[in-house]
């Protein structure tokens, strides 16, 4: 199998422009005879379903949740970065391409970044016009603020709540959609399997939430936007419903998977407190401006923090990374906060946590100012914690925050399979091996608004359009698979619930695929989690039945995919005999201890293939080639 | 600690519904509320007992997916958050904690702890948006707007939509929620065009909807978790009043 990538030739910054007038288009008077079915509502499904409703397509979309306002992207705390130049410091289109590049340590594709950083100037436009109220200055233009990997100001933000101001403005755009009646929004809606018609995707089987019915559902084309699968390892930043399941399922029926083990984790979270824990919450970077991050120079230190003298203190960013200290990258501060903890110098319950320090900065700026500044964030920890941190420092540890890999995808944001279609954090396209801080939401947007609506119709306009009915076979086969599945499920009756499962899968992907990896450990998971699997599908207790609301149910068929996702996730990290990004291989290190980039070997898109249950994954290939940024190392000593 | 909790437990829609007791050993002051509802889940399922259905999402009080009504409080006791960022700590061994859905009429119980809020969506859809296509947008620069002005649209705009307003209403009415969006864009130019419109579809949905009406009794303010202030409704009211008043028939 051969992926072609489909990126347009000539020079890069023509590339787009050249590509929008290749692509064929469909009659306006047409364009309502296509039904294209989108699975999630965030970012990336709100605004596609939105721009291809407007353009007269015929739109159903899906969502789990019970409104399309509350799917994950709301949660999104920093901002959303644009190449504007409002603040006439030097930005630029190629400068935004070229930090991205190089913030995902160069393993994406250059023409999809190139494209991202064009289009993001449109998005602000779009989201201002929407009525999104972004931070201004007083005399009323728009404010932006400093983000990691670089050096402009280029993020726009809506206090600490970016998200959820700029989901809440797609969700407007869809719901005047709803109501003209161009899209059929369908809440509490699990997509289950995708229906492939002659080797296109042509159709969806659904779960109603609520009633436990399947349904069939036949369109011309199919979207996934169900964002990424940060949850394999349970605790995550993530809301506790983000799965896996509609990927991986697309996955099983012929959609590559790129590079599965490219998961970022997030150096600042709230540490785990006990076996209770459901989830992890973030703490936004910014506190790393004046928090000095610390641990005690003594293994087992149990005093508290007040007690430890200055010099018994290991302000082990500040002497490791002089000159980026307490604001290195997110990769580099999580291994090295890893690093302290596996040597027992770690603080708080399990010696799991590292100390953010404000009491320097309080006696620099005064309470008041600190207050002003991170004021909703403190209280915030306070209210998880307990503690207060202007008085005793923030305990933070690293937490698995956003997934870069994801279904395989070409210029066109079209998978493997003909008509099905993957855009936001689902697809791997354009971060590589590493995001760098509020590109996410820049990303999920320009899928949504500006790239999907044109490269959709290039499908339509390319293949005759052939009727499908739920009634053909292919709808009763894919409905009867789903249904012998979810009887499986219910029919084990043994003695562990779905999450203890998840709880365990969780900890073995973290502790042997997680910050840090090893050839030793790889291969220890990938000898654990079949063992775990088939504990699953032998002891599983699920109560209830199919035919009612059962979120036990809902979450065992989550879980039993993650169990399958997380053994190629696995293979993936194996595979990767290097060290890029997120993805860190112990084998592989400079003699300091930092990454290893082995771009003679490992510049490609690792594209995995479904080769059936209990089949080894095949491996297929996309070079990747840099003709625009220099491949370079990342220093940041 | 050791826990007595007295939760509403029904199976569906017909179904009358009634409060159940559960005694819940060894719960961590450090876990938040709903966790502890995931130990006890855990222990019914363990049991092969139905677990206790309750929505919940994102757990960092953003989503607005959380929906329980504890001793009598939309989200609780703590002032300005919601039921997921309420932790344990608040309780003490031997407590006893009554735990119930929203309960309005147009707010139906889907099951336990669940209710069906679709009905915030239509009052959305009958107007809660600035009528512009993708990509005919100018410069986003090209409209200053003063900063108080921005700041304002913001709070409120943060609603999370979550119904405690309503389910601390004794009238069960959604004046805060509907106010939050047509305050916000009613603040900015681009809500302008459909301004008269916008207010008078809203709330003719809320009343379709079965909400009831306001008293000024600030109940939902007090619940509100993102502390949505009710100047927006006043502010609404004055805006109805006005495109009721001039709007053409």
């Amino acid at each position: 199998m051969e992926l072609d990538s489909k990126v347009p030739g000539g020079p890069i910054a023509e590339k787009w422009d050249r590509h929008r007038f290749e692509l064929k288009l469909v009659n306006p008077a047409n364009k309502r005879k296509f039904r294209v079915l989108v699975v999630g509502s965030g970012l990336a499904g709100a605004s596609a379903s939105a721009s291809l409703a407007e353009l007269g397509y015929d739109v159903d979309c899906f969502c789990f949740q019970d409104s399309s306002r509350r799917a994950h992207s709301i949660a999104a705390q920093g901002g959303i970065n644009a190449a504007k130049n409002y603040q006439n410091d030097g930005d630029s289109v190629h400068r935004l391409f070229y930090d991205t590049v190089k913030g995902g340590d160069y393993r994406s594709r250059e023409a999809n970044v190139y494209r991202l950083a064009q289009v993001s100037v449109d998005i602000i436009d779009q989201c201002v016009a929407q009525g999104v109220p972004f931070a201004r200055e007083y005399g009323g233009h728009l404010a932006n603020r400093s983000f990691g990997g670089a050096q402009v100001s280029r993020t726009f933000y809506a206090r600490g709540a970016t998200g959820q101001q700029l989901l809440l403005g797609a969700y407007g755009a869809l719901n005047r959609q709803v109501k003209a009646g161009k899209v059929r929004m369908h809440p509490r809606t699990e997509m289950l399997d995708v229906v492939l018609v002659d080797g296109h995707a042509r159709g969806l089987v659904t779960r109603d939430l609520v009633t436990g019915r399947l349904e069939r559902w036949a369109g011309d084309a199919v979207v996934l936007a169900t964002g990424g699968y940060g949850n394999v390892f349970f605790l995550s930043t993530n809301a506790v419903g983000c799965n896996v399941t509609a990927t991986w399922r697309a996955h099983k029926r012929g959609a590559c998977f790129a590079n599965p083990c490219f998961t970022q984790i997030h150096p600042t979270c709230i540490p785990v407190a006990g076996e209770h824990q459901s989830k992890l919450t973030l703490m936004s970077e910014s506190l790393r401006n004046d928090g000095r991050i610390w641990v005690p120079k003594q293994k087992g230190d149990a005093r508290p923090p007040s007690q430890i003298p200055e010099g018994e203190r290991d302000y082990y960013l500040e002497r490791m990374y002089p000159s980026f200290g307490n604001l290195s990258p997110r990769d580099i501060s999580s291994r090295a906060a890893k690093k302290v903890c596996d040597e027992g110098r770690g603080v708080g319950p399990g010696g799991l946590g590292v100390y953010l320090d404000f009491k320097d900065a309080i006696a620099r700026l005064g309470r008041d100012v600190i207050e002003q500044r991170y004021g909703n964030l403190f209280e915030m920890y306070e209210r998880i914690t307990g503690e207060d941190p202007y008085a005793v420092p923030m305990r933070i540890f690293p937490a698995s925050h956003y997934t870069m890999g994801g279904l395989w995808v070409d210029y066109n944001l079209m998978s493997t399979v003909p008509g099905l279609h993957v855009i936001g954090e689902a697809n791997f396209s354009d971060h590589g091996a590493n995001r760098l801080g509020a590109s996410a939401l820049m990303q999920g947007l320009a899928d949504g608004y500006f790239v999907l609506p044109y490269t959709i119709g290039h499908y339509f306009a390319s293949h005759p359009r052939q009727a499908v009915s739920t009634d053909d076979a292919a709808f009763a086969e894919t409905e009867a698979r789903v249904r012998a599945q979810q009887d499986r499920l219910l029919g084990i009756q043994g003695r562990r619930s779905p999450m203890s499962f998840h709880k365990e899968l969780g900890k073995l992907v973290w502790d042997d695929c997680g910050m840090s990896r090893n050839r030793a450990g790889l291969e220890r998971a990938l000898a654990r989690i079949p063992a775990l699997r088939d504990e699953f599908w032998s002891d599983l207790k699920v109560t209830g039945s199919g035919q009612e609301f059962n979120q036990c149910l809902e979450r065992a068929g989550r879980v039993a995919d993650f169990m399958e996702f997380a053994e190629l996730m696995v293979r993936d990290a194996l595979n990767r005999e290097e060290s890029c990004g997120a993805h860190y291989r112990e084998e592989h290190v400079m003699p300091d201890g930092e990454a290893r980039r082995d771009d003679e070997n490992f510049c490609y898109v690792a594209a995995w293939r479904h080769k059936g249950d209990g089949e080894p994954a095949e491996l297929v290939k996309e070079p990747l080639s840099f003709e625009n940024v220099k491949l370079a190392t990342r220093s940041y000593k | 600690m050791k826990l007595t909790l007295h939760i509403w437990r029904q199976k569906g829609p017909s179904d009358p519904g009634r409060m159940v007791p559960y005694v819940l050993d060894d719960v961590s002051e450090h876990s938040s509320f709903l966790e502890m509802l995931d130990q006890l889940n855990e222990e019914l399922i363990t049991k092969g007992e139905d677990p206790v259905a309750f929505d919940s999402d994102c757990r960092e009080g953003i989503c607005g997916t959380c929906s329980v009504v504890i001793d009598g409080r939309p989200h609780g006791p703590w002032k300005a958050t919601t039921a997921c960022q309420l932790h344990m700590r608040q309780y003490h061994d031997g407590d006893e904690i009554w735990v119930e859905p929203w309960r309005a009429k147009a707010f139906p119980v889907v099951k336990d702890l669940v209710v069906d809020r679709s009905a915030f969506d239509r009052i959305q859809q009958a107007g809660g948006y600035v009528s512009v296509n993708t990509g005919s947008a100018p410069d986003a620069n090209a409209l200053p707007i003063g900063k108080e002005t921005a700041d304002l649209a913001f709070d409120a705009a943060h609603c999370i939509g979550c119904g405690a307003c309503v389910a601390a209403c004794k009238n069960a009415s959604a004046m805060l929620f509907v106010s939050a969006k047509v305050g916000q864009l009613a603040l900015l130019p681009q809500g302008q065009p459909e301004r008269q419109r916008r207010v008078l579809a809203m709330v003719e949905q809320m009343d379709r909807e079965g909400f009831g009406n306001c008293t000024n009794q600030y109940e939902c303010e007090a619940a509100c978790p993102k502390q949505i202030p009710v100047d927006f409704i006043r502010s609404m009211n004055r805006d109805w009043l006005g495109s009721a008043l001039w709007s053409r028939p």
